[in-house]
């Protein structure tokens, strides 16, 4: 039930900012982004035990069913998706925003697709979710974004619907193979995945690959995002970067690795090593934007880039700091995306060549920043590091060139830190500009960057609950 | 009190959360004070922490706070290690510690930002103790990087200079160049030992149960070693360390000078059964380091700047103890640490004075004859360029010494390049000496008019330094003086020096007289080309060497330049041309086709599907309430 509650809330909460006048919109929004959050936690608590499930008839002459499954992974990233929803709606107060109810609105049904595609066990269901998160952000784009916004919105929706209908094919196909009637349920996937034979499983493996390799993204299918990163305002860039992009890893962990195991064994190799030059890739890249959003877009990609090789990797330690990191990485870069939101807010820019001065200026934005920097570049006792860790050691050990991957991996480390330290420099350090008065943080944003800040503090020393709560999933998935 | 000895990195955590937090509000010189408490309080645990580890009950024990990190065969737990090894790192970080942050008080009362810059200490004093306390590697790595973020911070401390941010951004981004050495050996040590504990590893390494190959031995030694040479500063990452000067000089003088700079020293000095093992590491440390000694040497000769001088003598000091490590007495090495903390924060310590004398200034060429108005500054100096140069009766003396007989012992050729380093290293200790201290003064009537002597918060920790820089030789007595070698018999049931160095008496008094005598001579020297100095424009040789052999011009040619490079041509043709041309292509031709059939225009393509994905929940709504 908590489960169902966790999508119907935020689907609730969307219908009714459509219909609300005014700046009341934000309110319900933010009243059903904390009350998913009010779920989620009692939720994760308890899929610590054993995995929730709901299980409730859909559409019998597809063979579809309505049922949700929420083990450590599921449930950790629905608490993620209410966390940053909550945060993002707290922080988010533009008063002069246009149509605010369309915009509340829309925001709010992608958080239920997002919850959808976390806990669906049943892949039409899961199709169906995936679409549901999307196409919000369709419209947030396009009608709320920057100057580009069309030729970007476009980009994003050749990219994404492309590998939608691919993966909707390959799970078709799928359920056609299931025994007896047609089934979605993930359980008939695993097996009827199982039971092809290794070349139809490469078939399918590359129509559901490519869909998931578009949203992580993998290198080369990445183009779309720093593009769509830099067109959408900042709660919808969060959207995209913290939680979407996990769509696209969790997808990988849920509805490929295990539901065709030779086609991965297959490809698995070739995988990894695209990913590990999309960390050096993307990571080159950052090094030479001066758009900040560009910029935490291209590394956004390199992180990702990690993350998706250590999931090809089959490693036990890799797989559980994946985990870990899905979660941590998501609330760094929200806090991320807020500052640089904030910065843009106040400076009228976010062209680093023309910033600075943030700690004379907004001290405590500054040291935020600070903070919000180191944690993406892993350092240790902040939330990156554990997680980067274990996926290193899962990397190193997984295949006889291993050390040599692992290596070229860490260099996203080294150059991490050149390109966020740049940012910092140039942003943060520095004289102010002649004359100009900006605001510290104020009293919402001072607490969404608190929640943000807190949480990479206390999982960069205690990082036991995460790694307590996913454990056996990792387990399973790696096998 | 082992069992407590979570306080002592505590204190420090508690000053810098205090005031971290409070830093807007907090009056500067209550500021001050809780900092330099913390880490009286964390000292005087270290105290009775080593007072314990000294009595014959006392066994090494680990004592564990939580689990860190716990999956499958990874366990983690955040442990601290107690012994003779990290009880004495313990003494020298919060001792010195404590006298540099006394010394701040003073030199940083007028800064805006005083109570930032305690809190950073007192943040940098915390990870610190995390780096020696660990139980593993992996909480040695935590302090390893964490004392990089604070070295980062403190030299980019005046952050409205964009020379000072890119003197701190070199430094972290070296240092995370050897960090990536550090975790590719933290990870090869748990592949093939499947754990991180120095305890369990070590037990591993014992004779008997040695196993794998000699090659895993040195690979693993030489991952470490290459952490070591970015965060000690030794050839090929050292070029951070003089940078690092622009931060304040206290700064210096902790981090740069007495404690940061030596873990990598202590990290060998730690894992010395794993360099038992491994032949070819030890050798390569050896060269390294002896190499670095030299080569610094030089570039301190034709510096003009009094933190360069002592940057560069650091980076050459370090080379010394990396020398002795190579050799294999690690003791040797550890025994060093401990003297040059004393002599170099000393050092550190009176160039801030004169610095603070002469309002910013920091070219000797613009000082001299400042030893008639700050005469504890002068004094305490020049015990410290004494003791550097090995005087004898100098602690000094005694550490470096010890590290060229074992060099002799090893291999004649060290101990010949060894000399030579040393010739250098009094040198230009005694050009600064003279340059700064005798003659007449250079500078300004304004500066002439400022000079004074530092007030008793600065002079203060410099007598307490110049009298542990005359008297910290003789816990590390030579053989021939002496049966017992205080410092490696007490450091002997954690770290145990690699094989035997017996020198006949005859020839250890006879290495200890000729570098005696040559660092004589090279005083004398000194006093004679500098006793009226006259400056003309270098050239040749001294002009390289006065531009740092043009490493920083290398680097940039060989590494930035070409990052670069690379960097705009990824960004301009393989991302922008290449892969995005590809996908405008497929999306024009979408778009093209999309207008033909007048379904596809843009913004209605998602009005329709949500026509459809409205459909689906209506459908599941109606399934929910009337199929059951």
């Amino acid at each position: 039930m908590l489960l169902l509650l966790l999508i119907l809330i935020p689907i609730i909460a969307g219908i009714l900012s459509f219909t609300v006048k005014g700046p009341g919109a934000r309110t319900v929004a933010l009243g059903g982004a904390l009350a998913s959050l009010a779920v989620a936690v009692p939720a994760t608590l308890n899929s610590g035990a054993g995995p929730l499930s709901y299980d409730q008839a859909w559409i019998p002459m597809l063979g579809t069913r309505f049922s949700l499954y929420g083990d450590g992974m599921s449930t950790m990233l629905c608490l993620l998706v209410s966390i940053v929803f909550s945060v993002v709606l707290i922080v988010n107060n533009n008063k002069s925003l246009d149509r605010p109810n369309a915009f509340y609105g829309f925001i709010m049904l992608s958080q239920a697709g997002l919850m959808g595609v976390f806990l669906a066990y049943d892949a039409l269901l899961f199709y169906f979710f995936w679409e549901l998160a999307l196409i919000p952000v369709y419209f947030l784009c396009s009608y709320w974004g920057g100057e580009k916004r069309i030729t970007a919105t476009f980009k994003f929706f050749v990219y994404t619907f492309v590998g939608s209908l691919m993966m909707l094919a390959g799970l078709i196909y799928l359920s056609m193979q299931t025994a007896g009637v047609n089934s979605y349920a993930w359980p008939d996937i695993v097996r009827a995945g199982a039971s092809l034979s290794p070349d139809k499983q490469q078939w399918v493996f590359w129509l559901m690959f490519i869909a998931f390799a578009i949203k992580m993204p993998i290198f080369p299918f990445h183009t779309w995002q720093p593009d769509a990163y830099e067109q959408s305002p900042t709660p919808v860039t969060i959207i995209l970067s913290a939680l979407m992009v996990k769509m696209g890893l969790y997808a990988v962990l849920r509805w490929l690795l295990p539901v065709v195991p030779a086609g991965v064994d297959y490809w698995s190799h070739f995988v990894v090593i695209l990913s590990v030059i999309g960390i050096v890739y993307a990571s080159c890249l950052a090094i030479v934007q001066t758009d900040m959003k560009r910029l935490v877009a291209y590394s956004s990609i390199a992180h990702m880039g990690l993350m998706s090789a250590v999931a090809f990797s089959h490693s036990v330690i890799g797989t559980h700091g994946i985990m870990l990191q899905m979660f941590n990485h998501g609330i760094t870069i929200t806090g991320m995306w807020l500052i640089i939101g904030m910065v843009e807010q106040r400076w009228g820019t976010r062209n680093m060549t023309k910033l600075g001065g943030m700690a004379t200026v907004a001290p405590r934005m500054a040291i935020a920043f600070v903070i919000i920097s180191l944690a993406s570049v892993a350092l240790p006792l902040t939330n990156g590091f554990v997680g980067e860790f274990m996926m290193f050691a899962g990397l190193f050990g997984s295949a006889d060139n291993g050390m040599m991957l692992m290596v070229i991996a860490g260099l996203g480390v080294i150059l991490g830190a050149v390109y966020t330290l740049n940012m910092i420099q140039n942003t943060a350090y520095g004289e102010a500009a002649e004359g100009i008065k900006v605001a510290d943080l104020s009293l919402n944003e001072y607490v969404g960057i608190a929640v943000i800040v807190g949480i990479i503090l206390i999982l960069g020393v205690y990082p036991k609950p995460l790694l307590d709560l996913t454990a056996s999933v990792a387990g399973a998935i790696a096998k | 009190m082992s069992n407590y000895i979570y306080l002592i990195p505590m204190f420090p955590l508690i000053g810098f959360l205090i005031n971290g937090i409070f830093w807007k509000s907090m009056p500067k010189s209550l500021g001050g004070i809780i900092g330099s408490a913390a880490v009286l309080a964390s000292f005087v645990v270290a105290l009775m922490v080593f007072f314990e580890v000294r009595t014959p009950e006392f066994h090494d024990k680990t004592v564990v706070l939580f689990d860190f990190i716990s999956s499958g065969k990874l366990l983690v737990p955040f442990a601290f290690r107690v012994d003779a090894l990290s009880a004495l790192f313990l003494l020298i970080i919060t001792g010195i510690g404590f006298l540099i942050h006394v010394y701040s008080t003073s030199y940083m009362h007028d800064d805006a930002g005083s109570v930032k810059y305690f809190s950073y200490l007192n943040l940098f004093v915390f990870f610190m103790l995390l780096l020696v306390l660990g139980a593993n590697y992996l909480i040695m790595f935590i302090g390893w990087e964490g004392v990089g973020l604070c070295s980062y911070l403190l030299i980019g401390f005046w952050f409205k200079n964009r020379s000072y941010t890119d003197a701190g951004k070199k430094a972290f981004i070296m240092n995370r160049i050897g960090d990536l050495g550090f975790l590719v050996g933290m990870l090869l040590i748990f592949i093939n030992f499947g754990t991180l504990s120095y305890t369990e590893f070590f037990g591993q390494l014992q004779p008997g149960h040695a196993t794998l190959s000699p090659n895993t031995y040195n690979w693993i030694a030489i991952c470490l070693f290459i952490g070591a040479t970015g965060k000690s500063a030794q050839i090929p990452l050292y070029t951070w360390l003089p940078d690092a000067m622009a931060g304040p000089t206290p700064v210096s003088a902790l981090i740069h000078a007495a404690t940061m700079v030596t873990a990598g020293i202590y990290m060998i000095a730690r894992s010395y059964a794993l360099y038992d093992l491994a032949p070819l590491a030890l050798q390569i440390v050896a060269v390294i380091g002896l190499a670095t000694a030299l080569f610094a040497a030089t570039i301190a000769i034709k510096q003009y700047d009094i933190k360069k001088v002592l940057a560069y003598s650091t980076v050459s000091q370090l080379g010394f103890m990396f020398l002795a490590l190579g050799t294999g007495s690690y003791t040797t090495a550890v025994f060093h640490v401990m003297t040059h903390a004393f002599f170099k924060a000393l050092l550190f310590l009176g160039s801030g004075s004169v610095i603070h004398a002469m309002g910013g200034e920091q070219d000797i060429r613009k000082m001299g004859g400042l030893g008639k108005k700050m005469r504890v500054t002068q004094y305490t100096f020049l015990i410290g360029c004494l003791a550097i140069s090995g005087i004898p009766g100098l602690s000094g003396f005694f550490s470096k010494d010890e590290i060229l007989a074992h060099a002799f012992a090893k291999n004649p050729m060290f101990y010949a390049f060894g000399i030579l380093a040393a010739m250098m290293t009094a040198f230009y200790m005694f050009r600064l000496y003279f340059l700064t201290f005798t003659g007449s003064f250079r500078g300004t009537e304004e500066q002439a008019h400022h000079l004074h002597e530092s007030p008793a918060a600065m002079t203060l920790p410099l007598v307490v330094l110049a009298i542990l820089s005359i008297v910290g030789g003789y816990v590390g007595l030579p053989e021939v003086m002496s049966e017992h070698n205080a410092i490696a018999e007490y450091l002997s049931p954690a770290v145990v020096n690699f094989g035997d160095f017996k020198l006949a008496g005859g020839t250890e008094w006879m290495l200890m007289g000729v570098s005696v005598v040559v660092s004589v001579i090279m005083i004398v020297v000194a006093w004679s080309v500098n006793k009226k100095p006259s400056f003309v424009a270098n050239t040749g040789l001294a002009k390289v060497l006065e531009n740092k052999w043009y490493v920083d011009e290398l680097y940039d040619a060989v590494i930035v330049k070409p990052l670069r490079a690379v960097s705009e041509f990824a960004d301009r043709i393989i991302e922008r041309m290449g892969i995005d041309g590809v996908v405008n292509g497929v999306g024009k031709t979408v778009r093209w086709g999309g207008d033909r059939i007048r379904l596809l225009q843009t913004g209605q393509v998602g009005f329709y599907i949500f026509v459809m994905v409205v459909g689906m929940i209506a459908l599941f709504s109606l399934s929910v309430f009337l199929v059951r």
